[in-house]
């Protein structure tokens, strides 16, 4: 048990009357890239939160072994009274002995890594694309370099090419620095590439992990559905049109 | 029996509800002053809320309690003798505009331009995850949005207030001086004759009460917001609000306690 950096036991959370999480099981190992896929709606992104420890679960118990983390919100989260390279160096201004000009060098190495050029450093939040502001979420994210990933849809919203630009990025944190990464993404291109492991959050709980190679032998009818696009199969789509 | 026990319930549910926001309230208090007391400290942004509160509420403050000290000017020589006027508009000018009128004018002004301002900013902060956002870059949200917020509060209230002090009593001397003619120096002097220190420091430590109450009710307000761009108007108005009523709740206590 040495090697785990996550470990999620019999997790519960509801807001009010509706139940979010109803008993989620997850372990990641040091190292290991785990991709959740599940619908709209499901709780990944409060799975994550509860993680992170900024929502409290009603029940269960969270394990986390990491040092530093990095988060990428699903929406971004930049803060919008700071130019782009001091969000992106914001933990490391804060350190002692870091200069303004030391630390926008490193915002734009960072931003170089998710294919940003330099004269966007010293924009706005407020004056970037949709794209940008993912891209500069992940700058952020990745900026102390922490050996604790989490990116929340870091694909969505991107054009095919620079999507993989993002792969290649996580797919190297992993690698290289030996990072363990947890990716909550819809896009089954990137899950495979990224993914050391692939679980499904469904009806509150996490129903099936495995690898990419288990992911296209599986029997799982949820899963198969899911990884098909399709709209027919047991996963109910809550779609009721009007007569 | 139906009626009384429906009844029962939701008076229960009302008292759980105020209690859980009391004890809530308390909590986020402890929790923002500790965050003042204790280190890291980030003079960056506490050098940002000093000028928006300090300097950007100067012109509205300056106005509000020129006016203050200028219509008191006016109902008290309406109100005494016309013989005995000059010595009185002085005293009493001086007196509530230090006491009472400078405070008080400069509190719901500032509630309304700052309280209003810091729970927009920290509710847009909450409703968009940046919030969250700064907990995962190692930052105490306490540390850095709140506790910057309240130190400007209780310090530049009462700078604000010893300004808005020497322009209340400008007020009055305006009109004493060109409007009921009134011998200049001796309108100074008077008022030199009856300045209590008493008076401006009870004033003073007043403002950095309501400096505080501002602070505290846009930073929780805004922390506590929920739900998008409406939550975020409700925390607004519900930060003026409870700012306001706290003040005035704090001026009749005080009021009470003297008589
Ligand atoms: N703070 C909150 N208060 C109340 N309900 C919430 C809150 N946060 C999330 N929910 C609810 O929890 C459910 C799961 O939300 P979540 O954001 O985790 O979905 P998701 O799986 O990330 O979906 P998506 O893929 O669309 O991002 C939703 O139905 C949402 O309405
Ligand atoms: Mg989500």
């Amino acid at each position: 048990m040495k090697n785990v950096q996550i470990a999620l036991k019999d997790v519960h959370k509801a807001f009010g009357n509706k139940i979010v999480l109803n008993g989620v099981n997850l372990t990641v190992q040091k190292g290991e890239s785990i991709v959740i896929i599940g619908g709209s709606g499901t709780g990944k992104s409060v799975m994550l939160k509860c993680i992170l420890e900024l929502l409290k679960p009603d029940k269960g118990e969270i394990k986390f072994n990491g040092q530093q983390i990095g988060m990428l919100f699903q929406g971004g989260a930049l803060f919008d009274s700071l130019s782009v390279w001091e969000n992106v160096s914001f933990a490391a201004l804060q350190q002692k002995g870091m200069t303004r000009e030391k630390a926008k060098k490193i915002a734009i190495e960072k931003l170089a890594e998710v294919g940003l050029k330099p004269d966007v450093a010293d924009a706005y939040p407020a004056d970037l694309s949709g794209g940008m502001k993912k891209r500069v979420g992940l700058a952020r994210a990745i900026a102390m370099n922490p050996d604790t990933l989490f990116f929340d849809e870091p694909t969505t919203g991107l054009d095919p090419s620079m999507s993989d630009v993002i792969n290649d990025l996580i797919v190297r944190c992993v690698k290289k620095l030996g990072a363990t990464a947890l990716t909550i993404t819809h896009d089954m291109t990137s899950a495979r590439k990224i993914a050391d492991k692939i679980a499904m959050l469904y009806d509150g709980k996490i129903i099936w992990m495995g690898t990419v190679a288990e992911l296209d032998k599986t029997n799982n009818p949820y899963v198969r559905q899911f990884v098909a696009g399709s709209s027919k199969g047991p996963i109910h789509m809550e779609v009721k049109a009007e007569e | 029996m139906q009626k009384f026990l429906t009844f029962v319930n939701t008076l229960g549910q009302v008292m759980m509800r105020f209690f859980y926001a009391t004890g809530d309230l308390a909590i986020f208090t402890t929790k923002a002053v500790m965050a003042c007391l204790r280190k890291p400290f980030y003079f960056k942004e506490l050098l940002r809320q000093l000028i928006e509160i300090g300097f950007y509420s100067l012109p509205v403050v300056a106005l509000t309690t020129l006016f203050s000290g200028m219509v008191i000017a006016i109902q008290t020589y309406e109100a005494v003798s016309k013989f005995s006027a000059e010595g009185a508009v002085s005293m009493v000018v001086l007196v509530a505009v230090t006491r009472e009128l400078a405070p008080v004018m400069a509190a719901l002004m500032v509630a309304g331009r700052i309280g209003a301002a810091m729970a927009a900013e920290i509710g847009t902060m909450r409703v968009t995850e940046q919030v969250d956002a700064l907990v995962t870059l190692n930052t105490n949200p306490f540390k850095y949005l709140i506790a910057p917020r309240i130190l400007a509060g209780v310090l530049m209230m009462p700078i604000l207030v010893l300004i808005g002090d020497v322009l209340g009593v400008c007020g009055g001397y305006m009109v004493g001086v060109y409007k009921m003619d009134f011998n200049a120096t001796t309108y100074l002097i008077n008022t030199w004759n009856y300045l209590k220190a008493m008076d401006i420091i009870s004033g003073l430590v007043k403002a950095a009460v309501f400096g505080f109450i501002i602070a505290l009710m846009g930073c929780y307000n805004g922390f506590r917001s929920k739900g998008g761009a409406q939550g975020v108007g409700q925390a607004t108005t519900n930060a003026v609000v409870s700012a306001s009523i706290l003040i005035f709740n704090y001026l009749l206590t005080e009021a009470f306690f003297n008589m």
